[in-house]
């Protein structure tokens, strides 16, 4: 069992007032709050070792290099990957699969097919749609049943000997969904496609095996498991790394530069062009050693109590709906209420001190597939408390008044 | 009355509350009592873009001044646009395009004018003036 109290006072935002009340913070979907060390590994690194990396011979330069490949390291261990140079670092999870889909612009041909889900996040769709628009290829969309889960019959019979491709979240960021990605992954392998994994929406919530999922690629962001912002990680496969161009040319990339021809640098470097987001890199580091402090089984532990309540409390309030009713979710409840606009509701619970995301979630062919403007999404992270949902309930029941 | 004039009697109401809750109510009232846009106006073109909640506004010339009448899905959002068309409809269109408005920080409504805000208040303000410097170019 987790000492909530203790992590609590981890995360020093978590005592602010937000217009005159106690801040309860439940948009962890869209980042989470970051803990004291995290915030300390950004102020250290340029109080104490600002230099660039992989460049100098100097000591500071050395210093930073070797903080920041044990953080690749680090990560390595945590996804399981089998090599370090598997792991790059990106600005996050947008960046991730655009690094992807550009080196994928030179495989593809006219009419191959790429499958992608209903449950996607715009920036797991419109990246393939422009590689769709520079290639030919087709984009094929796996659809979804009432309850927010895909439907595995309907992939199986998309699949065929033109999939390329299939780009499917781990969690779905507006409903909490947890799809049977491992399922998928064998599936698209025995069709000869590769696969791309979006974790933005699991790494918070899970420890994902690469190895064991075999994923060809799995991207996320820092910022959603307390790490910084602007700060993310392609795992690709070697071999599947080694056949995509390199996404940005620059420094640090290369092998060598002449201008008749350049060669290119090895993994991890050949995509890790310039000077990257070096102190950002390293705290990203600092959060995956404290998520694995706390421990995944406490924090799925705690997070699956906050759902159960959560869900049971919000039902309690009349003309509410929830979306998102599929039976492996993660501490996501996305919610309206009947004749109620989910932006009026979330304008008047901010006044309340109450953190939600309201609005499509950067998804609108879901909210198109239930018919609906937008949903009010409550994400639960482990550093929440049962009072807080209760603080939730408080505050939407009296909006729904007001606006009644 | 001119722009300003119903501008400083917009703030003067609002300064009768002392918090917030308040101030939303009377939103909310006022979301009410919106001039509504004809049905058959409210079309794709009518739509304001940049707001998270539906927003439809339709501005009619009238002798020399606009008249406006708007919709939206959202009762707060109708509140604020309320707002806007009292100071805004039936003036002319030279008046429209150079009144200031310092009167929605007044209100306390000042976190709805950053660009990026979801209920799109400065698109909205953007094409009440827009209408007003199509008309003016008509005339």
């Amino acid at each position: 069992m987790l000492d909530i109290q203790k992590i609590r006072a981890d995360f020093p935002i978590l005592t602010q007032k937000v217009n005159g009340k106690p801040l309860v913070y439940f948009d962890n979907g869209a980042t989470t709050q970051k803990p004291q060390v995290v915030i300390d590994a950004i102020a250290k690194y340029y109080q104490e070792i600002n230099a660039n990396i992989h460049r100098g011979v100097h000591t500071l330069s050395q210093l930073a290099t070797d903080a920041y490949e044990e953080s690749r390291k680090k990560i390595q261990n945590h996804i399981n990957a089998k090599f370090a140079h598997e792991v790059l670092f990106t600005s996050g999870t947008t960046h991730g699969i655009n690094a992807v889909t550009n080196g994928f612009a030179s495989i593809l041909k006219p009419g191959d097919e790429i499958l992608v889900s209903a449950l996607e996040h715009h920036s797991n769709i419109v990246p393939w749609q422009m590689l769709c628009e520079r290639t030919g290829a087709i984009l094929r969309v796996i659809p979804m049943n009432t309850d927010g889960e895909l439907i595995m019959a309907e992939y199986d019979k998309l699949l065929s000997d033109k999939t390329k491709v299939v780009t499917v979240n781990h969690i779905s960021n507006a409903l909490g969904t947890i799809n049977p990605v491992k399922y998928m992954i064998d599936k698209a392998h025995e069709v000869g496609a590769a696969v791309l994994i979006d974790g933005a929406q699991a790494v918070p919530h899970l420890k994902p095996d690469v190895q064991e999922l075999d994923c060809d690629f799995y991207v996320f962001s820092g910022h959603k498991l307390c790490g910084p912002t602007g700060t993310g990680i392609l795992y690709g496969k070697e071999e599947c790394l080694n056949k995509l161009p390199p996404y940005q040319g620059g420094g640090e990339m290369i092998k060598e530069v002449t201008f008749e021809k350049t060669t290119y640098a090895e993994l991890p470097h050949k995509f890790e062009a310039g000077t990257p987001n070096i102190a950002g890199g390293i705290a990203l580091g600092t959060a995956v050693d404290y998520m694995n402090e706390v421990g995944f089984d406490n924090i799925q532990q705690q997070e699956k109590e906050l759902l159960e309540y959560g869900t049971q409390q919000l039902l309690t309030i009349e003309g509410l709906k929830i979306y998102g009713t599929a039976k492996e979710k993660t501490s996501v409840i996305s919610f309206n209420i009947d004749g109620i606009h989910p932006y009026d509701i979330g304008t008047i619970i901010d006044k309340l001190g109450i953190a939600v995301r309201t609005g499509h979630h950067c998804a609108q062919p879901i909210m198109n597939f239930f018919e609906i403007p937008g949903t009010i999404r409550a994400s639960f992270a482990f550093y929440n408390t049962k009072e807080e949902i209760d603080s939730l309930v408080a505050a939407v029941k009296r909006a729904q008044n007001m606006l009644a | 009355m001119t722009i300003k004039e119903i501008q400083d009697e917009i703030v003067d109401e609002f300064s009768l509350f002392d918090d917030w809750m308040e101030r939303y109510e009377y939103i909310i009232e006022l979301g009410k009592k919106l001039p509504l846009i004809k049905e058959e106006y409210k079309t794709e073109n009518n739509i304001i873009k940049g707001c998270q909640s539906k927003v439809w506004l339709q501005g009619e010339q009238q002798e020399d001044t606009i008249v406006f009448t708007a919709d939206s899905d959202a009762i707060l959002t109708k509140g604020i646009i309320a707002i806007l068309i009292r100071a805004f409809s039936n003036q002319k269109a030279a008046d429209i395009l150079s009144a200031d408005m310092d009167f929605i920080d007044e209100i306390g409504l000042k976190e709805h004018l950053s660009p990026t805000r979801a209920n799109g208040l400065v698109s909205m303000i953007k094409n009440i003036k827009m209408y007003a410097l199509a008309f003016e170019a008509k005339n």
